[in-house]
């Protein structure tokens, strides 16, 4: 899938469908608190696709689960900031408004495909309830529907897959009735956490490529959340790089590939050619680790592992500025374009 | 399915066998052996023994003694009792509506308080309710049921007045189900309070431990709200270990209505194995451990087949 194929011209442009602030969960792991989401800000246009990237416990699923409102207590009290979809502030909605929109307006796909679908209940059941639930179709309907949507994402033989129960389809197949789930409702935003980690690298190509091609299809703003650049290179029209719980470098993905400006991006990117696939957390060419919830400098967070560390890190966390056109970086130092 | 059920009752065999090996060996090892009740009574003579003895076919060897009254069991021949001669199958058989009466009470009884008690641990864990719960149960498991039995007999029977102490119905009022229904609370409370108690404790681990898998969170990014990711969700499949459960509790259950029976003077199955175990009727009491062995063997047959129906995953085999 070429760029251009990729970019609806109007793509990108408008007002944003969702509009993320300052969005922070800390989390008090006495004696210290882990700052897991430490204050991101994000805008995600109709139709587009925005990557979320980051090594992993950057930061990420937390970040996908403020969104959804999904948090389970203790975390559900602590998340901070703005989400704004469509004009409407996510964070202040009270539980059985925001279940409304669950599915129906903001959709989500999750990491673990073999677990995240309920073994007892058949697949096409599953698709239909949240078409009953959201849509008020009848049974009936809503199974025709959930049948129609198993073919949308290329299931063989819709009629007996609706029927049968998610134990006997493959990681790939349960990953595909999983997006059928999220999509049943045409949402106007699905992320999508790591949804081809958990898949052979054949199948991921083959998902990846069917959430392109739903998004053409449906509209649908796509959340890409993932470890793994390559995945972006493929399907994403921005790309948010994200480091200890903040986003360090957002650009287009054109843009990030060319000319990436923070050291960590690079990092990632120098270690993208070498692996088919980046084993989650260990980065070969960026020495060290990311700080724990203790030993978090007041400065810049990847200041111990960076090599062009400069004696203002240490100081001020840098804040993203922007650098080139829709290219912000957080970096005291950054390289050149 | 039948070949399923068929191959289950086959595995059941060796296990009946078992039993029933256990309680003629228990019989003959008894003092006096299966003939005590005669040996005992002074009016009776050893000449008389020596005759009743050939006559019950005691005079044989061990083995073929077994063989006999085993090929009787099977084909449905328990024998008949030493007082009254009558068929002990019959005899069992007679006291049988009164035990699942109660077991079924109290079963039902347990399962809907337990269940709900369990949900609603399971739903605000550790709330003061939850605290109160746990503590109610590991009290309600940690004294024996006579106790309680006893205590609400006091209580309820004798200090209050509320309710009868015993028995089946009033005298003369045989057959009205008001009167049933009365004398069916206090026994049926007692035997639920154990089961209560477990099944509380089970389904409350039960219904936690699927509230934490994946598929929930699912249901929750779906818009299900809560009831019906409770109902629909965790409930079925929670489900699964609770029933696994009561398979496993009905000889606890068997033994439980055995004791409360006994106390309340219910007219059950309980109530005629000790009044057996008094009287050393060896035939009635052999025949109530075979009937006991076979309605656990049932009812596990029927918990699996009812697990089976539930998860797809398990396969009848
Ligand atoms: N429930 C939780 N309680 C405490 N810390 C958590 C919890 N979930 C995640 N974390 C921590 O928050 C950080 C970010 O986690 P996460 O968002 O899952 O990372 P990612 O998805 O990027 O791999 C990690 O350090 C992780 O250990
Ligand atoms: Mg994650």
């Amino acid at each position: 899938m070429s760029a251009a194929a990729r970019v609806p011209d109007e793509a990108g442009t408008g007002a944003p469908l969702l509009s993320v602030r300052d969005l922070a969960l800390h989390i008090p792991v006495p004696p210290h608190v882990l700052r897991a989401v430490d204050g991101i800000s994000f805008d995600l246009r109709r139709g587009e696709t925005l990557g979320l990237v980051g090594e992993s416990g950057s930061g990420k699923t937390l970040t996908a689960l403020m969104l959804m409102r999904l948090l389970e207590p203790p975390l559900d009290a602590l998340p901070r900031g703005q989400v704004v979809l469509d004009g409407i502030d996510l964070m202040t909605l009270d539980e059985a408004r925001m279940s409304a929109l669950r599915g129906r307006t903001v959709s989500m796909v999750f990491q673990e495909p073999m677990t995240s679908l309920n073994p007892i209940m058949t697949v096409g059941r599953q698709i239909a309830e949240p078409l009953v639930r959201h849509l008020g179709l009848s049974p009936r309907q809503a199974a025709a529907r959930a049948e129609a949507m198993l073919r949308l994402v290329h299931i063989p033989d819709p009629q007996r897959v609706a029927g049968a129960y998610p134990h006997l389809l493959s990681g790939g197949m349960r990953q595909r009735a999983m997006i059928a789930i999220a999509l049943a409702c045409r949402p106007a935003v699905l992320v999508a956490d790591e949804p081809t980690t958990a898949l052979d690298v054949t199948v991921q190509a083959q998902i990846l490529e069917l959430l392109g091609e739903l998004q053409r299809e449906m509209g649908s703003a796509i959340l890409l959340i993932t470890h793994d650049l390559a995945v972006i290179a493929e399907t994403a029209h921005r790309v948010a790089v994200m480091y200890a719980g903040r986003i360090v470098e957002e650009a287009p993905v054109a843009s990030l590939f060319a000319a990436p400006r923070h050291p960590y991006t690079r990092g990632l990117l120098a270690s993208i050619p070498r692996i088919e696939r980046v084993p989650a957390a260990t980065l070969p060419e960026i020495p060290g680790m990311v700080p724990g919830p203790g030993d978090r400098p007041a400065g810049c967070a990847f200041m111990a592992r960076c090599m062009r560390a400069i004696s203002g890190c240490a100081a001020e966390a840098p804040p993203l500025a922007e650098l080139g056109p829709g290219h912000r970086v957080a970096c005291w130092n950054p390289a050149d374009g | 399915m039948i070949g399923f059920v068929g191959w289950r009752l086959l595995q059941a065999v060796p296990l009946l066998i078992g039993v029933s090996l256990i309680g003629f060996g228990l019989m003959h090892l008894a003092p006096g052996g299966p003939l005590a009740v005669y040996t005992l009574n002074p009016t009776i003579q050893v000449q008389d023994i020596e005759r009743i003895k050939v006559i019950f076919g005691l005079d044989q060897p061990i083995h073929v003694q077994y063989v006999k009254w085993a090929t009787g069991m099977v084909s449905g021949h328990w024998g008949y009792t030493f007082f009254g001669g009558r068929p002990v199958l019959e005899v069992i058989l007679e006291r049988l509506p009164a035990t699942l009466l109660l077991m079924g009470s109290a079963l039902s009884v347990a399962i809907i308080l337990g269940l709900s008690i369990g949900v609603l641990g399971a739903v605000k864990r550790y709330s003061v309710f939850d605290v109160l719960a746990t503590t109610g149960a590991l009290f309600a498991l940690s004294f024996p049921t006579f106790w309680f039995g006893l205590m609400a007999i006091f209580v309820f029977a004798i200090e209050l007045r509320w309710l009868p102490s015993g028995g089946m119905w009033e005298l003369g009022e045989e057959g009205s189900i008001l009167s049933l229904i009365r004398h069916l609370v206090l026994p049926t409370m007692v035997l639920a309070l154990v089961i209560t108690a477990t099944w509380s404790r089970y389904s409350r681990s039960a219904f936690l431990e699927v509230m934490q898998q994946d598929f929930m969170r699912t249901a929750r990014a779906k818009g299900e709200p809560p009831a019906a990711r409770l109902l629909r969700h965790a409930l079925p499949n929670a489900a699964k270990p609770l029933i696994a459960l009561l398979g496993v509790e009905l000889p606890f259950l068997f033994s439980g209505a055995l004791v409360t029976e006994t106390i309340f003077g219910w007219p059950g199955m309980g109530r005629l194995f000790v009044d057996a175990l008094n009287m050393k009727e060896y035939p009635v009491l052999m025949g109530l451990m075979m009937f006991t062995g076979i309605f656990v063997v049932v009812g596990n047959l029927l918990a699996d087949i009812a697990i089976a129906a539930i998860d797809p995953r398990v396969r009848l085999r």
